[in-house]
């Protein structure tokens, strides 16, 4: 694995990247070349495909042919319409599904082994707290199940509710929290083991959108402090190019990536919210509602401002 | 507590109004003349024999059970026969408790017993327990080992627990596969195995389904109790004593009420025992509210 780089912009993808790193053994056969270079990136999918076997022996086709690279710490965010896989994709890399074609690796294993090795942390559109635990159990439930010890797993937890702001609630259950509050405990539950990779698949979709602005400003933030990897699955566009390094554009039926757009607009730790309102925000807006709708229903650069923000 | 209390005082009053504005020999529609026991009867008889008064009921308690003497009062036989039924009563529940709750591991864990099992649970159901008391209470006397032979009150167990394993099979069974597919998910992402998310998710999840399992269970079990009682011929107990004191209600009407009383107060004793395992396994009825 590379050496960590906690808030810096990852190296440009380069086709050329694999045929570039360094080849451990000199007997090396071009299998362990390519997972030598697959070890340095957080996500690798090639050739990946999966077909849903629906009714009475029709075939859903929710992915074919997805290549894609997430680089150590790198923000990616997956974008496009209703019912083009980007769930799908997602629940591939954290294997909570298999794909009927086709390899994934994170950080050089199978998906399988780093989900074992809890090389990732996951949130869901819906918070999916357990009811019954409070604030702080839910938050401690990773740490408990991988047999943490008391100690540490309660300055874990205080370290993050600090970090999403929910100190005063750690005594709370979930069903006396708002749903921006229920989302945050999910984020900070998904941060507990400190993964080099989050998952996250429209965590903020049921959110207002003055919480949703927040929400996002924060997960900037915990990013930038600990340097993780996301893959991010929106419907918004805005929200796609305020968070990324990278915005993956999809496109259903079959599902498949159609574009890969570069954002980048600064540093995550110096992305203030009147970023919102840079020119290259904007720019940004506009290439990948392009890269969506093709360019003649893309409006211009300076009518972006009314795009809708959802 | 207090409504409870209104409720046994309304019960009262109502039974002594029907008494006082009811006809004495009831109502009887079709009866022919002459000819006993025909016609219907829509409403029942108000004679001191056939409902005696409340307080002749509650004085009848106080009072010894037979002329003879040193006969203890009849409240306290009743009482003494109420915890002989109610322990038998609560090991039938246990039993049942534990066997239902296997049987839905078992149909948790594995897919086919949950096709192969569930029918012959549901079915088990259907066999009338006048039928089965016999064959128990015949089963259970050809088993004999050593210093251990069948008594007549492990039949009455078996049949009480027969009756409430059921309940908390289904109601067990719906509970620990309540869990959406979220909580599910996240499970696997922790790389849990299948006991530790029976234990840290299907188990706390599956208290809400499995309070009224418990408490239909246990009234299964006292029900049962005291008609098995009866059909297997077990002394000592509630259900006996309702029969013996029956057969004295022509001289004493209001002496069978008090076995009566003792198996309702026994049903619940039954009922708050549940209700105090509720209140201790409160944190789990939680419901997650979405925002
Ligand atoms: N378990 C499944 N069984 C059958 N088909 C499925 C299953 N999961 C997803 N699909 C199909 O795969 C396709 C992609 O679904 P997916 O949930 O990945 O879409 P999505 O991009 O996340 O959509 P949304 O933005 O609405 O969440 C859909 O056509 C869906 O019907
Ligand atoms: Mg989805």
């Amino acid at each position: 694995m590379s050496s960590p780089t906690p808030s810096m912009p990852a190296p440009e993808p380069t086709p050329a990247a694999e045929s570039t790193s360094v080849a451990t053994a000199a007997t090396a056969t071009a299998g362990t070349a390519t997972a030598t270079a697959d070890a340095t990136e957080a996500v690798v999918a090639r050739g990946v495909e999966r077909v849903f076997a629906g009714a009475k022996g029709a075939e859903v086709t929710a992915l074919t042919g997805i290549e894609l690279a997430v680089h150590d710490g790198e923000f990616v965010s997956l974008i496009g319409p209703s019912g083009c896989g980007k769930s799908t994709l997602l629940r591939l890399i954290a294997d909570l599904d298999e794909p009927t074609a086709g390899e994934i690796r994170v950080f050089g294993k199978t998906a399988k082994q780093a989900r074992i090795d809890q090389s990732y942390g996951i949130a869901f559109q819906q918070a999916g707290l357990l009811p019954w635990r409070s604030v702080a159990a839910n938050i401690e439930l990773p740490l408990q199940l991988h047999g943490a010890d008391a100690a540490t797993r309660r300055s874990r937890v205080a370290e993050l509710l600090e970090l999403v702001g929910l100190a005063d609630f750690a005594k709370h259950y979930p069903d006396q929290l708002s749903g921006g509050m229920q989302q945050r405990v999910a984020i900070a539950r998904s941060l507990a083991e400190q993964p080099r990779l989050l998952l996250m698949d429209e965590p903020f979709g049921a959110l207002d959108e003055m919480t949703r602005e927040r929400m996002q400003t924060e997960l900037l933030r915990i990013r930038a402090e600990t340097g993780a990897a996301v893959v991010f699955v929106t419907h918004s566009i805005p929200e796609a190019v305020y968070l990324s390094d990278r915005v993956v554009v999809m496109s259903p039926r079959p599902g498949r990536i159609t574009d890969e757009i570069d954002v980048r607009l600064g540093d995550a730790a110096d992305r203030g919210e009147d970023l919102r309102e840079d020119a290259a925000f904007f720019a940004g807006v506009t290439a990948v509602r392009e890269a969506l709708h093709g360019p003649e229903t893309a409006p211009a650069a300076g009518a972006a401002r009314g795009v809708d923000v959802r | 507590m207090v409504w409870g209390v209104v409720g046994v005082l309304a019960l009262a009053a109502l039974w002594e109004l029907y008494k006082l504005v009811g006809p004495a020999d009831g109502w009887l529609v079709g009866a022919q003349e002459g000819v006993t026991g025909s016609g219907i009867r829509l409403l029942p008889r108000t004679s001191d024999q056939a409902m005696p008064h409340t307080w002749d009921m509650v004085a009848r308690v106080i009072e010894p059970v037979t002329r003879a003497q040193g006969a203890l009062p009849l409240g306290v036989v009743v009482l003494l026969a109420a915890l002989t039924s109610l322990g038998v009563a609560a090991l039938g529940w246990l039993v049942g408790v534990v066997v239902g709750f296997a049987l839905a591991l078992l149909m948790l864990g594995f897919r086919i017993a949950e096709r192969a099992v569930l029918p012959f649970v549901i079915l088990s159901q259907t066999v009338p327990l006048i039928a089965l008391a016999p064959l128990i209470r015949n089963w259970g006397s050809r088993l004999e080992f050593g210093a251990f032979s069948w008594e007549s009150w492990m039949s009455v167990v078996i049949i009480a627990s027969y009756l409430a394993f059921f309940p908390v099979a289904v109601g067990a069974l719906r509970g620990l596969q309540s869990p959406d597919a979220a909580h599910l998910d996240l499970m696997r992402s922790y790389a849990a195995g299948w006991w530790t998310t029976l234990f840290r998710l299907r188990l706390p999840a599956s208290v809400p389904f499995l309070i009224p399992a418990l408490r239909l269970a246990a009234a299964n079990a006292v029900v049962g109790t005291v008609v098995a009682e009866i059909s297997v011929g077990f002394t000592g107990g509630i259900g006996r004593l309702i029969l013996e004191t029956a057969v004295a209600a022509s001289s004493d009407p209001a002496k069978p009420w008090a076995p009566i009383l003792g198996a309702v107060l026994l049903g619940l004793v039954a009922a708050g025992f549940v209700a105090l395992l509720a209140a201790f396994l409160s944190p789990f009825r939680r419901q997650e509210t979405v925002a």
